[in-house]
């Protein structure tokens, strides 16, 4: 069961791919068995998050096999503390989102299904790779089904988006495949944690520095950081309602899980060197998207836009993180902070704690909010914020879930959002003070923007029926005015409400996966000379 | 008797699982949703006052406050505790707060009445019930409300209390736009969020700032106040950009207190608590008067020690809370004095009286303000429940007037014409205007009684009242510490409370009726009643737990319970207990300010106004009393300039965005790759394929010529292949031919 456990998950979705397009029948037996079959997945995450031996630590679950030995690639897989949550958050997005799907398209059933069974495989394969070939065959499938998922079943402008989408990611894949194939001419292997624990380039900086970018504009473009994220909005607004959940929900996180798998441990030395612009990068981002978000009309591009600012924390988490990569590094930041340089570890680990949780808090808050913003879009065919009003009183539950989610969201203390933003500025103020300062003004901008855009244009004030005239149900019926969401909606949103909650109250289980892995990305790097 | 206090983590549960129920089940019975969260807050009453009277009785709690671990949050190596204190601080918390919070409830339940200008079609089922058609969101959000306030008062680490805080700042959000159809109260709301964020904001760098200075690196109160950890906070220097090296302590203190300037609506950011009076009346009291704003009070006297020591290095950082204080104490008493809305003289009185407490605070008085904080409480929320009390007797007394409420033939109140006069527009059906009320202790006996006991309460009248006790302590304090602009400051600032206290009384319960809202206003129902009779009780009787033991004639004959509670707690806290000696002038100034307050306020308002007379004050003061009564122009300000900057801020990222520089770029690195096609493909045409083209035109053309031999004659071949060996024999034998010539 150990070994097999991986494999059975990651090539479970391409299973259920197939059964959809050589045996699905009517549209109803697509919907029924890809829901079912994605169930397999999130059992077996759960089982990976239950059977997680966190006093062995380390890798777990792995796999390996001999797959191109010419090459030296091989086929090994396995998770550790950082990737089982994003697993699991992989999967749980992906059945709640074929569960919703299932709900509301109606038109190219078929194809639609298999193309998000294929998604989820990519996506599961990015986390639980360990070799470069492996991941970035993964890493580029991935982008195959979601370009095909907004040019098919987008809105309005879904070519401009799709073409944006795919050409953009794909420059940055040209440059992490460069760097890639760096690391395998340094080290001669391409499996991920041999070519780390070779520390290829640690006594040459230039070559370093350009691995180093190369690598980093693959991941940026995916996170996406600042001044890289414009094909978010596009992609975001014009995607199908599920689509935007996962790229928001998971694709974002594959950037930022490449940079704390792959980039900080294979090579630290560049990472501390180039760490002020990391953390530069991040704090922007969170400050500058939270700013546009301000200025948006349209309620999914401000969602979109709201990721910009959140993953700006992510970026900011490892970046802080990455300026104390070498015992040097953390020496010297130790003597001019005059903190102990254990201090100022821990406060590295706190600032990657913050990082992956608001990685994983992301997740579900945004996955959550752009199932509300689908919701709402399904009703009153538009997106205009100020074509709305006073639904608080006459959508009370719709209403509910929305404060939920947008209050964990601008990272009000008692809901998952919270822990994240604080856990990384308790790390990056102790490492760099001044750029998490400056980032602490994305706590009132965020603010600003869900109150004073969202909640108060759409929820509150006068409910006003000519500003839209042809509302529908979600089955697409003419209807008087807004309806309250319903039975599958409220089944889609239970479960990321209920962890929003969860994990505001109660964070412990969770941090203790990702802080696990962040001690051990620290130790492992404290040994280097 | 001590095994409750390890109970203490309870107190804000059963309100939190009223709230779940009632969103989740309870919300269609409105009834039942109000007598689930009453319930639920009795039971954190009871226990909240058995936790309070057990600390009151037990020996030296203050030397070993109990400090109980919940969960730990893993931090790398180490872990942040989460869990529950019992000390004398937050032992006297919790005996008003939840008392407090059940008074209100049950207040509530009477006064969330359907509202007068919704038609009865709105809402038919609740119109039928008489309650209000959010009767049970209101429960669920003053519930959720009571859970915040009795964690942020139980927690034994800063991070859960700014946890509770926050969460405290939704419930206020939430209730202040509970009527969000009204422009103003949906604009009050978000104010009220976004500006106390912003002391947040600044409040949560303090608390990381601690958080990673102090060693070990804790939150946890029981590990902070250490003297090592006090000691080399305030010996280390943080380097600051302009300000050079600052004490970590004083840093950490100041931008702490920026989360009191917030929450406990000090200037600069008290401008939304006034606006928050859109709420309804109980949450006023509740909320913005009693306890949230108290919270951040609250987190001052919490973090006392580090006030303390940061005073002995840096003086200036404890000097500018007590400088904001005092000006906050007499800025908003000015305003006070210009009012007519009856909750918004109160709103500014209790940012005064919050500064009072701030003010105690910054010159070290802990006992003087904490004490403050206890009767104001009490005597604040029995002002504004009267309020609410009058608001809706007025209410009722305008509908009465005009028959039966929501006829179409009578103006909704709020619709009539208004009027402009000189000291401001008036709209003569509003229930909450002063102008409009007048002779009520007629009507309103029990309501007015109760409110001239808060009232009197509030102005300090001597000896009877809880606050005339704290706040003379904290006048004695100023005075003894050497503190003479203080002092002074908050004299005047007492002069002006009873002043504008004695003209609220005066407007509102004397003289003649001035509408027919205040000529019909009936005596409100026993369950607001009630609840204001037992809270008057402690209105007064509070301050007997405080009176100093040098005071002339009755010091010592009630042992002053607060100090002796509380000093050893200081001591545990590693700071030196400070009581004031005592002095005759601050005590004369006090008798003098309150009673000199009230006689001048009587002799100008004592008789109510005629009606449509002017305030005489505004007729007197004239540009002055008008700068106060439109609060100096701030609200005018910040709309103009940080509003307005932040709004173009946003504006133009996003133009920076998507239109001028970075899509810009984008879009053109994708038109020049489009661009770059177009040259590739013309090149492609018409060079390399042009090329191949006409390699393809050679040999077509060759083919041609060539195609001309290949015409399938046989005898033509045959003359070919003859040619072909002639050729070949002819350059055979040339070179023979060659030689042989």
């Amino acid at each position: 069961m150990e070994s097999i456990v991986l494999v059975v998950m990651l090539f479970w979705p391409l299973l259920a791919a197939l059964v959809v397009l050589l045996f699905g029948g009517s549209d109803r037996a697509v919907k029924t068995s890809s829901i079912l079959m994605s169930l397999v997945p999130l059992a077996l995450s759960v089982y990976l998050l239950w059977g997680y031996d966190f006093e062995a630590g380390g890798i777990q679950f792995q796999v390996r096999a001999e797959w191109i030995p010419q090459i030296n690639a091989s086929f090994r897989l396995g998770v550790d503390g950082l990737s089982i949550p994003l697993v699991f958050l992989t999967a749980l997005l992906s059945t709640l989102s074929l569960y919703y799907s299932a709900g509301v398209i109606r038109h190219r059933v078929k194809e639609y299904f298999f193309l998000f069974h294929l998604l989820e495989m990519s996506m599961l394969g990015v986390f639980v790779a360990l070799d470069y070939v492996l991941f970035y065959i993964f890493w580029e499938i991935s982008l195959v089904p979601m370009y095909f998922l907004i040019g098919i079943w987008g809105s309005d402008n879904r070519d401009y988006a799709a073409v944006k989408f795919f050409i953009y990611t794909l420059v940055g894949s040209v440059a992490m495949l460069l760097a890639i194939l760096a690391i395998f001419f340094a080290t001669g292997t391409f499996d991920i944690l041999d070519a780390a624990a070779a520390q290829p380039f640690s006594q040459q900086l230039t070559i370093a520095s350009l691995v180093f970018w190369g690598l980093f504009l693959g991941f940026a473009f995916k996170v996406p950081s600042f001044p890289f994220h414009t094909w978010l909005p596009d992609a975001h607004t014009e995607a199908p309602t599920a689509g935007s959940v996962i790229l928001a929900g998971v694709l974002l996180k594959l950037g930022a899980y490449g940079l704390l798998r792959i980039m900080l441990p294979t090579l630290p030395h560049a990472a501390v060197f180039w760490a002020p612009w990391l953390v530069a990068l991040g704090a922007i981002a969170i400050v500058y998207g939270a700013f546009v978000c301000v200025a948006q009309s349209d309620l999914k591009r401000l969602i979109a836009y709201s990721s910009v600012s959140h993953m700006g924390y992510v970026v900011l988490g490892i970046g802080a993180a990455a300026a104390v990569m070498t015992p040097e590094a953390l020496a010297d930041l130790a003597n001019v902070f005059s903190l102990s340089p254990e201090a100022l570890q821990d406060s590295a680990a706190m600032a990657i704690n913050g990082a992956t949780l608001q990685m994983f808090n992301h997740g579900i808050i945004t996955g959550a909010l752009f199932f509300l913003v689908g919701i709402l879009y399904e009703r009153a065919h538009t997106r205009d914020l100020f074509r709305f009003g006073g639904l608080s009183a006459r959508t009370p539950y719709y209403y509910g879930l929305m404060m939920v989610a947008a209050f964990a969201s601008l990272g009000l203390p008692g809901l998952a959002g919270f822990w994240a933003e604080f856990f990384t500025f308790r790390g990056a103020f102790a490492i760099v003070p001044a750029w998490a300062a400056f980032g602490t003004l994305g706590i009132i901008i965020t603010a600003v923007y869900f109150l004073y855009r969202i909640i108060q244009n759409v929820f509150l004030g006068e409910y006003d029926p000519a500003k839209i005239e042809h509302w529908t149900t979600v089955d697409g019926q003419p209807a008087e005015g807004p309806t309250d969401v319903v039975g599958f909606e409220k089944l889609t949103l239970w479960p990321l409400v209920a962890a929003m909650l969860l994990i505001g109250i109660y964070p412990t289980p969770l941090v203790e996966y990702f802080n696990q892995s962040a001690l051990e990305l620290l130790n492992f790097v404290s040994t280097l000379s | 008797m001590e095994g409750i206090f390890n109970l203490a983590w309870v107190v804000p549960i059963p309100p939190f699982l009223a709230f779940v129920a009632i969103v989740l089940f309870l919300h269609p019975n409105k009834r039942g949703s109000a007598l689930t969260a009453i319930v639920a807050v009795a039971v954190s009453f009871l226990l909240g006052w058995g936790i309070a009277f057990g600390a009151f009785l037990a020996k030296e709690l203050g030397l070993h406050p109990v400090d109980g671990e919940l969960y730990a949050i893993p931090t790398g190596i180490q872990e942040l505790a989460i869990g529950f204190t019992v000390d004398p601080a937050n032992a006297l918390m919790l005996f008003m707060v939840p008392f407090l919070l059940l008074m209100i409830f049950i207040y509530s339940s009477g006064y969330m009445t359907y509202p007068g200008h919704l038609p009865p079609s709105y809402d038919p089922v609740a119109y039928r019930q008489g309650k209000d058609p959010r009767y049970s969101r209101f429960f669920a959000y003053i519930s959720l409300f009571a859970t915040g306030m009795l964690g942020l008062v139980i927690a034994n680490n800063l991070l859960m209390f700014f946890v509770f805080w926050e969460i405290m700042g939704l419930c206020s959000y939430l209730l202040i736009g509970f009527w969000f159809e009204k422009e103003s109260a949906k604009r009050a709301a978000v104010k009220a969020f976004i500006t106390t964020r912003i002391g947040d904001a600044l409040m949560l760098i303090g608390l990381i700032l601690l958080y990673i200075r102090s060693e070990p690196s804790t939150l946890r109160f029981s590990e902070l106040f250490t003297q090592a950890n006090l000691e080399q906070l305030a010996n280390t220097t943080a380097n600051l950009p302009i300000l050079g090296p600052v004490p970590w302590i004083a840093l950490i203190a100041v931008l702490l207190f920026f989360g009191t300037v917030g929450k406990s609506s000090q200037f600069p950011l008290h401008v939304w608590l006034p606006d928050a009076m859109e709420g309804p009346t109980p949450v006023s009291a509740l909320i913005h008067a009693a306890t949230m704003v108290s919270a951040g009070v609250f987190l001052l006297i919490r973090m006392f020690p580090i006030y303390a020591y940061a005073g002995e290095v840096s003086a200036s950082s404890l000097q500018f809370v007590a400088f904001i204080g005092a000006f906050t104490a007499l800025f908003a008493a000015t305003i006070a004095v210009a009012q007519w809305d009856i909750k918004r003289v109160l709103a500014y009185s209790t940012i005064s009286q919050l500064g009072y407490m701030v003010a105690a605070v910054g010159i070290g008085a802990y006992v003087a303000a904490l004490f403050h904080l206890l009767t104001h409480a009490f005597f604040k929320a029995l002002l504004f429940l009267g309020s609410g009390s009058v608001i809706h007797g007025v209410e009722h007394g305008f509908h009465h007037a005009h028959g039966h409420g929501n006829d179409p033939e009578h103006p909704e109140p709020g619709s009539a014409a208004r009027v402009e006069r000189e000291d401001g527009v008036l709209d003569p059906e509003d229930p909450q205007d002063m102008r409009n009320m007048g002779g009520l202790l007629q009507r309103m006996p029990r309501t007015a009684w109760t409110f001239i006991i808060g009232g009197l309460a509030l102005s300090g009248f001597p000896i009877v009242t809880s606050g005339f006790w704290s706040k003379d302590e904290i006048l004695a304090s100023a005075w003894d510490l050497g503190r003479t602009g203080v002092f002074w400051t908050l004299a005047l600032a007492a002069f002006l409370t009873a002043f504008y206290t004695m003209r609220q009384i005066g407007l509102t319960f004397l003289g003649q009726p001035r509408s027919e809202g205040a000529r019909h206003a009936p005596e409100s129902v026993p369950s607001m009643t009630v609840p204001l009779l037992l809270i008057s009780v402690f209105a007064v009787g509070a301050g007997w737990a405080g009176i100093p033991e040098k005071f002339p004639v009755l010091g010592g004959i009630v042992p002053n319970f607060i100090e002796h509670f509380l000093e050893p707690f200081l001591e545990y806290m590693n700071v030196h207990p400070y009581a004031p000696q005592f002095h005759w002038t601050p005590l004369l100034v006090s008798f003098g300010v309150a009673l000199g307050g009230l006689a001048v306020g009587y002799a100008v308002y004592g008789r109510g106004l005629a009606p449509g007379q002017i305030d005489p004050l505004a007729r007197l003061l004239g540009p002055l009393w008008q700068l106060w009564h439109r609060k100096y122009f701030i609200d005018e300000l910040y709309r103009d300039t940080v509003v307005t900057f932040t709004l173009f801020l946003a504006w133009l990222t996003a133009k920076f965005d998507r239109d001028w520089v970075i899509d810009w770029i984008v879009n053109w690195i994708g038109r020049l790759a489009i661009y770059l096609g177009q040259g590739v493909h013309t090149f492609d045409a018409y060079v390399v394929d042009g090329l191949v083209n006409a390699v393809g035109w050679l040999s077509d053309q060759m083919g041609r010529v060539v195609r001309l031999l290949q015409n399938g004659r046989a005898q033509a071949y045959l003359l070919f292949g003859l040619l072909v060996v002639a050729i070949w024999i002819l350059l055979a034998i040339m070179p023979i031919v060659m030689t042989l010539v």
